[in-house]
């Protein structure tokens, strides 16, 4: 049997586990998205949006769709994937089940906690019928694929005019119980009018089995909302991760999503922005840092459908060895949407022969009187800077790194919390093989 | 201190030095002139270690070192010093996090610790005076829209910083104003001692006016053709290349 065909067979037991009331929206969604993976399947290169990310090897392997968690995960276990130096609301996922043990959740002023709950209780019902799966519908067939299970992940839930007082973590750990193990987490995040939250997003294999995480994130931003997301994709060479993050927000609101990606097998990042008012500003920022044999593909879109909105794109890759990268980068300017400011950014860094990287930037502009630029570079390191730092004494492998940090900071200049920014300044300096002799 | 024996270099398999011979004592100022393409650039890119460049034949002895197998890096630890004849942008490093990171890395290699932050600032602003830099320069990227003037200065200021045993200024005066010229040339005169010596590479008599040469060479085609004593540079300034060739 293959994947497919065992995603597709389990659905029912999983509906009927899952203690639904069959009459539910709940359950028609996932009714209907299953439906759909099932007419779809899993993308292959022969698909645009496919063209340079083959899942191929990956569908090959058996896995286990329900693992169950057979060791004890202690904090002391999980302790060094947190960002452990600030105070933060925790939710913690263990094989894609919620561990209310490791967790720090809130009722408070506002909603930090389980999606499964959410989905459940009559309290939520509104918020659950508003909101979910209302960008993540009829998107692509992965996002169907993890609507069709949806069950565990976090629901973040900001009424209006809050700012919440600390950064959100979600953290998803696989245990490696089974060898080899799909999980599909899936987050709901409602902010509410002039609120603002901090989220860290992380997922980490505790094990060397392979891992298959198919996440989905629906973020909605109200009116004059903040919201600042990030990924931190670090995690060993036996995972991978198809991430899609789907953005809706209203006037005037601010919403960026930040990935940084260093680690993982295969990483497909699908991250979407949707406009509805105007005023907008959407920021996008990642960075890639590879090696081996490693894959990242980043798909990004920013539809701008209202005026005077803006949107800032930057990402920038580091391709060492055998590794190889994608950019896709498409904004849309609709015709109502003049006065649009976009502007979008792509640079790269090829370090060694064997490492790739396929760049589109793809501009859909309709409306006519716009600001909308791109830039696109792909290079090397510059050996004459090299030359130059080494006459001064800077041995070449520091002089590299002083190089590839300069090359990186502007991305991580933009971080907001500034443990964060030191934890990430950290992992780019251990994936690039040096000490931190210097500070930016 | 520098001794240069028989050296012979070629980039892509073509010979561009041929046959040089040099020998630089402590204290002592040299000059090396000589027309576009005689090999000047190469020369003090040799010596400072440049990997595209060959050395085929000879050796560059460093107080009885020969330097032969030594990384760039490495010659700037044991007191090599090369000012750029074009300083090299390098967005997104500050002068000053540049110039740390290379007194550090220096004093690593010698065994020593780190400088403490504080020496370093009191060591920053003391020659960035010297120099006569702006302190906001510092905070700048690393040659990055600097003019002309700026980068040569900057070449100095690191100089100064370094302290190097042997200094290779090469064309430090092209692209600079005569008021920056003399800024610059105070700086090198200020820096040299009994204990360190100036190779300084250049077209026009011009610098040496202000940086005083004890001997002057001609290259040409790779070979020094001439030397002589500073009038040497003035003879060359009033009756060009040709009649040494």
């Amino acid at each position: 049997m293959d994947l497919k065909e065992k995603l597709v067979t389990s659905f029912l037991a999983f509906e009927n586990k899952g203690g639904l009331d069959l009459d539910s929206n709940v359950h028609s969604v996932r009714s209907k998205a299953i439906q759909n993976f099932e007419k779809e399947g899993f993308p292959t290169k022969k698909d645009e949006e496919w063209k340079y990310t083959s899942l191929n090897s990956l569908l090959k392997h058996d896995f286990s769709l329900f693992p169950e968690t057979k060791k004890a995960v202690g904090f002391k276990n999980v302790k060094e994937f947190l960002i452990n130096d600030i105070e933060s609301y925790t939710l913690i996922f263990i094989d894609g089940v919620f561990s209310s043990f490791l967790s720090d959740t809130t009722h408070d002023d506002c909603d930090v906690c389980v999606l499964s709950s959410a989905l459940t209780r009559p309290k939520y019902k509104m918020v659950v019928d508003n909101y979910f799966n209302t960008i993540a519908k009829d998107n692509n067939s992965l996002s169907d694929l993890n609507t069709a299970f949806a069950k565990e992940g976090a629901f973040i839930n900001i009424p209006k005019n809050t700012i919440v007082p600390k950064p959100i973590q979600i953290l998803n750990f696989s245990t490696g119980s089974e060898s080899e193990v799909m999980i599909q987490p899936r987050n709901l995040v409602v902010v509410g009018e002039n609120s603002h939250v901090q989220i860290i997003e992380r997922h980490q294999n505790l094990s060397k089995n392979t891992v298959l995480t198919n996440a989905v994130t629906e973020i909605f931003v109200h009116k004059r909302a903040i919201v600042d997301y990030y990924k931190i994709q670090n995690d060993t060479e036996t995972s991978s991760l198809i991430d899609s993050t789907f953005v809706s927000q209203k006037q005037q609101s601010v919403a960026s999503v930040h990935t940084y990606s260093f680690g993982g097998k295969l990483t497909r990042n699908n991250l979407e922005f949707y406009h509805e008012g105007e005023h907008i500003t959407s920021n996008l920022n990642g960075i890639s840092i590879l090696n081996n044999k490693q894959h990242v593909d980043n798909h990004t879109l920013v539809n701008h459908k209202h005026p005077n909105c803006e949107s800032h794109e930057l990402y920038k890759g580091i391709y060492a060895d055998k590794s190889t990268g994608v950019f896709n980068g498409k904004v849309i300017v609709q015709q109502e949407a003049q006065k649009t400011n976009a502007f979008q950014q792509n640079n790269n860094i090829l370090m060694d022969d064997g490492a790739s990287i396929n760049a589109k930037p793809q501009l859909e502009i309709f409306a006519d009187d716009v600001k909308c630029s791109h830039g696109c570079t792909i290079g090397q390191l510059d050996e004459s800077a090299l030359f130059y730092m080494q006459s001064r004494g800077i041995p070449k492998k520091e002089a590299k790194a002083l190089l590839l940090f300069a090359f990186g900071n502007d991305v991580v200049e933009k971080i907001k919390i500034p443990q964060l920014k030191t934890r990430i300044t950290k992992l780019i300096a251990k994936n690039l093989g040096v000490e931190l002799g210097f500070e930016f | 201190m520098l001794s240069i024996k028989n050296l012979h270099a070629s980039i892509n398999d073509k010979e561009i030095l041929k046959g040089i011979n040099l020998e630089i004592k402590a204290g002592e100022v040299h000059a090396i002139m000589g027309p576009n393409g005689s090999g000047k650039s190469t020369l003090s890119s040799v010596i400072a270690g440049k990997e595209e460049y060959e050395v085929t034949e000879g050796s560059v002895i460093l107080n009885n070192e020969d330097l032969e197998d030594l990384a760039p890096e490495e010659r700037a630890h044991k007191g090599i010093f090369l000012s750029f004849q074009y300083p090299v942008e390098i967005p997104g490093v500050t002068v000053t996090n540049f110039i740390k990171t290379a007194i550090n890395e220096t004093r690593k290699a010698k065994g020593l610790d780190e400088l403490p932050a504080k020496d370093m600032l009191k060591l920053i602003r003391e020659k960035a005076d010297l120099l006569e830099i702006d302190r906001k320069f510092l905070s700048r990227s690393l040659n990055e829209g600097f003019s002309g003037g700026e980068k040569k200065r900057n070449e100095i200021f690191q100089m100064a910083m370094l302290e190097p045993k042997l200094a290779i200024l090469d064309e430090t005066d092209s692209g600079l104003d005569i008021d920056a010229l003399k800024v610059v040339a105070n700086g090198v005169n200020k820096l040299k001692s009994k204990d360190n010596s100036v190779l300084v590479i250049t077209h026009y008599q011009r610098l040496l006016d202000y940086i005083v040469p004890d001997y002057v060479h001609v290259l040409y085609n790779g070979k020094i053709v001439k030397s002589g004593g500073k009038e040497l540079a003035l003879e060359l300034e009033e009756k060009g290349y040709d009649w040494l060739k």
